[in-house]
């Protein structure tokens, strides 16, 4: 009898799709796939281990660089564990901003999400409308904090600063013209609320317009349709949450079950799937999508209304204003020990979620009372999807883990952390 | 969801007999279970109708090592500065010590009822091991082999017990406290070998902020259940 073995394939880690760093050993026979093993790791950091030497509130700068597609939910979830700790609540104002970066977020993630996954399945307009409206996002990003990705914007008690009255405009440049530059800046003539008011008006038409290239596409359709199904008592027994488990069928959402923040007086609806597949988790994100700009709306239109403090004035945690400091002993005193020790977390310890992007993304913090935490857990949402991998891609084809491995978003900075 | 005092009214009744204690902080409930009876708590938890765990969230390890030791003296004046700390060479305790040096933590989820429980099974410093709960909860897999990885925990029955962040070939294990931040070696790439090489580390571990812990008069009324002050 011949000697018939299987095939062993590398698959990555500079695979383009792979997204990122994923070193897949397949086992294949013909292009059946037998076994998937990932091998991760490659972009540890240590961050849990990172943190344990700094102070609190310099850790939320790593946070960011977890998922770095959803950004600010990171930070929402680092930053509730060390409230929770510390017994305080943000102000409403800082709530609602919190809740409107993180819908913002949402639709950032989702679009790259869209996007590469697209790319991935063959599909490559897509992937140059979603970047194009995630462009406008990145700018909401920069206004609010100076950096277009690693925001570090969340802080314990509220958020570092009010949203800008000016939105940051195009300078003339050798490359465009007057004209061009106008055109450009028409929307950046007033705040920050309102250029996100007109982007939130816009959005639901763009979503239209993916939607038009890709629900009804009998290619998109042939691969994803029937490919990767998770059955609902899987899904749970795997782990699974976020669009991963509610494409399952599972009407599961830490914004309405376990609500934090503002969102127990928000409106908005769980989309959720019903097979399981490839192409209802693409559904289930989709609808998300218009589920955060209707959001989003929300809460641009109580910001308007309601001015009032974004950060609690407990100077033994917040640092007082630069003003104040110069001006006053107590302050400046409080602006140094801050600035050099950092405040003190009570003993105990703490789990923080939210409904990040991609999941349920934990932060689980204990501490002795320092000013350092003595162990931080981050519960990444992508670590528990990966690992499925091999049940959900076994006696597919090779071309279709691509589409599963994509339709889990999946990103490294988070998994590998 | 019903409040957490009654959810821990109905652990203490269901499993009442394989754990320490239990405690709510935050609104969060903790059980401290005892490690050789993991696999029967599991599995009545997952399975009993009231309780119904259905999702295991998370596993992780936990190192107290150094729990409760201060860098640096709070409560009286000191003969030297800042380098104490920088040097590392002086560690006060301030609070009391752990059962035992690990942990093992596992968050659970009710889908079902909407609640949340965290299990701790402290384990032992010589040979620290726990079974596998791989079999109740499938999304075990991988968080144990972290926990493996990062803190040497072992998982007895696990069916894969290999490395999971770190490098292959890896020694160590980088996440307990008295592994160094810096690691123990660094790699480059060696032109005349033609090879990547690995080397003990070149740089010198540092302190920019020491860790303080004060005694706080705004939380003293808060009551913890585990490191008291000694």
């Amino acid at each position: 009898m011949a000697d018939i073995r299987n095939y062993t394939l590398n698959f990555g880690p500079q695979h383009p799709a792979a997204h990122g760093v994923l070193r897949l050993v397949l086992e294949l026979e013909g292009e059946v796939i037998k076994r998937a093993d990932p091998h991760v790791g490659l972009l540890h950091r240590a961050t849990e281990k990172l943190a344990e030497s700094k102070p609190f509130n310099q850790s939320i700068g790593y946070m960011d660089r977890l998922d770095y597609v959803s950004m600010m939910c990171n930070e929402h979830g680092y930053v509730l564990a060390i409230e929770k700790l510390l017994g305080i609540a943000p102000p409403v104002r800082a709530q609602y901003i919190r809740v409107m970066f993180d819908e913002i977020t949402r639709i950032l993630n989702h679009l790259l999400w869209l996007g590469a996954h697209a790319l991935d399945i063959g599909a490559m307009t897509v992937f140059l409308y979603a970047f194009r409206e995630r462009e406008d996002l990145m700018d909401c990003y920069e206004a609010v904090s100076g950096a277009r990705m690693h925001a570090t914007y969340y802080r314990p008690g509220g958020v570092y600063r009010d949203l800008p009255i000016s939105m940051p405009q195009y300078q003339a440049s050798a490359w465009r013209s007057e004209a061009q530059i106008k055109k450009l800046n028409e929307n950046r003539q007033g705040s920050l609320l309102d250029f996100i008011e007109n982007f939130a008006q816009r959005f639901d038409g763009k979503v239209d317009e993916y939607e038009t290239l890709l629900t009804d596409n009998r290619i998109w359709k042939q691969r994803t349709v029937d490919i990767g199904v998770v059955s609902a008592e899987r899904a749970l027994a795997l782990g699974f949450t976020g669009p991963m488990l509610r494409g399952s069928g599972v009407a599961w959402d830490l914004r309405r079950k376990q609500p934090y923040e503002v969102y127990d007086q928000l409106e908005f609806d769980i989309p959720v799937g019903v097979n399981g597949d490839c192409y209802d988790r693409y559904l289930v994100r989709v609808a998300e999508m218009r589920q955060s700009n209707r959001i989003i709306k929300q809460c641009i239109d109580w910001l308007r209304k309601n001015p009032g403090p974004v950060m609690l004035q407990d100077h033994k945690i917040t640092p007082p204003t630069r003003e104040e400091m110069k001006d006053n002993m107590e302050s400046l005193i409080h602006h140094f020990k801050l600035f050099t020790e950092g405040y003190h977390v009570p003993i105990g310890e703490a789990y923080a979620a939210v409904e990040h992007p991609k999941g349920e993304f934990g932060v689980y913090l204990v501490s002795d009372g320092s000013n350092k935490p003595f162990r931080l857990k981050v519960r990444a949402p992508g670590f528990s999807h990966l690992a499925a991998l091999d049940e959900m891609s076994r006696g597919h084809l090779l071309a279709d883990v691509v589409a599963i491995l994509s339709s889990q978003d999946i990103v490294f900075g988070e998994i590998d952390r | 969801m019903a409040s957490v005092e009654d959810l821990q009214q109905l652990i203490q009744a269901r499993i009442g007999e394989h754990i320490h204690d239990t405690h709510i902080q935050c609104g969060q409930l903790t059980v401290r279970i005892m490690p050789e009876h993991l696999k029967a708590i599991a599995t009545i938890l997952r399975d009993d109708p009231d309780l119904h765990f259905e999702e295991l969230i998370d596993v992780c390890g936990v190192d107290y090592q150094s729990y409760g030791m201060s860098e640096w003296v709070t409560d009286q004046a000191t003969g030297t500065g800042f380098e104490r700390a920088a040097n590392r060479k002086q560690e006060v305790r301030v609070l009391g010590a752990m059962p035992a040096r690990f942990a093992a933590v596992y968050h659970l989820l009710s889908v079902k009822h909407n609640h949340r429980v965290r299990l701790k099974a402290f384990l032992h410093e010589d040979f620290p091991a726990v079974d596998s709960v791989v079999e109740i909860w499938p999304a075990a897999n991988w968080f144990e082999r972290e926990a493996f990885d990062l803190y040497g925990i072992f998982f007895k029955g696990h069916p894969d017990l290999r490395r999971i962040l770190t490098d292959y070939g890896f020694i160590g294990h980088p996440f307990r406290k008295d592994f160094p931040l810096i690691g123990n070696v660094e790699m480059r790439y060696d032109a005349t070998q033609g090879r990547v090489v690995y080397e003990p580390v070149s740089i010198q571990p540092r302190t920019l902020v020491p860790r303080v812990i004060r005694e706080d008069s705004r939380y003293a009324e808060l009551n913890f259940p585990e490191g008291n002050k000694s």
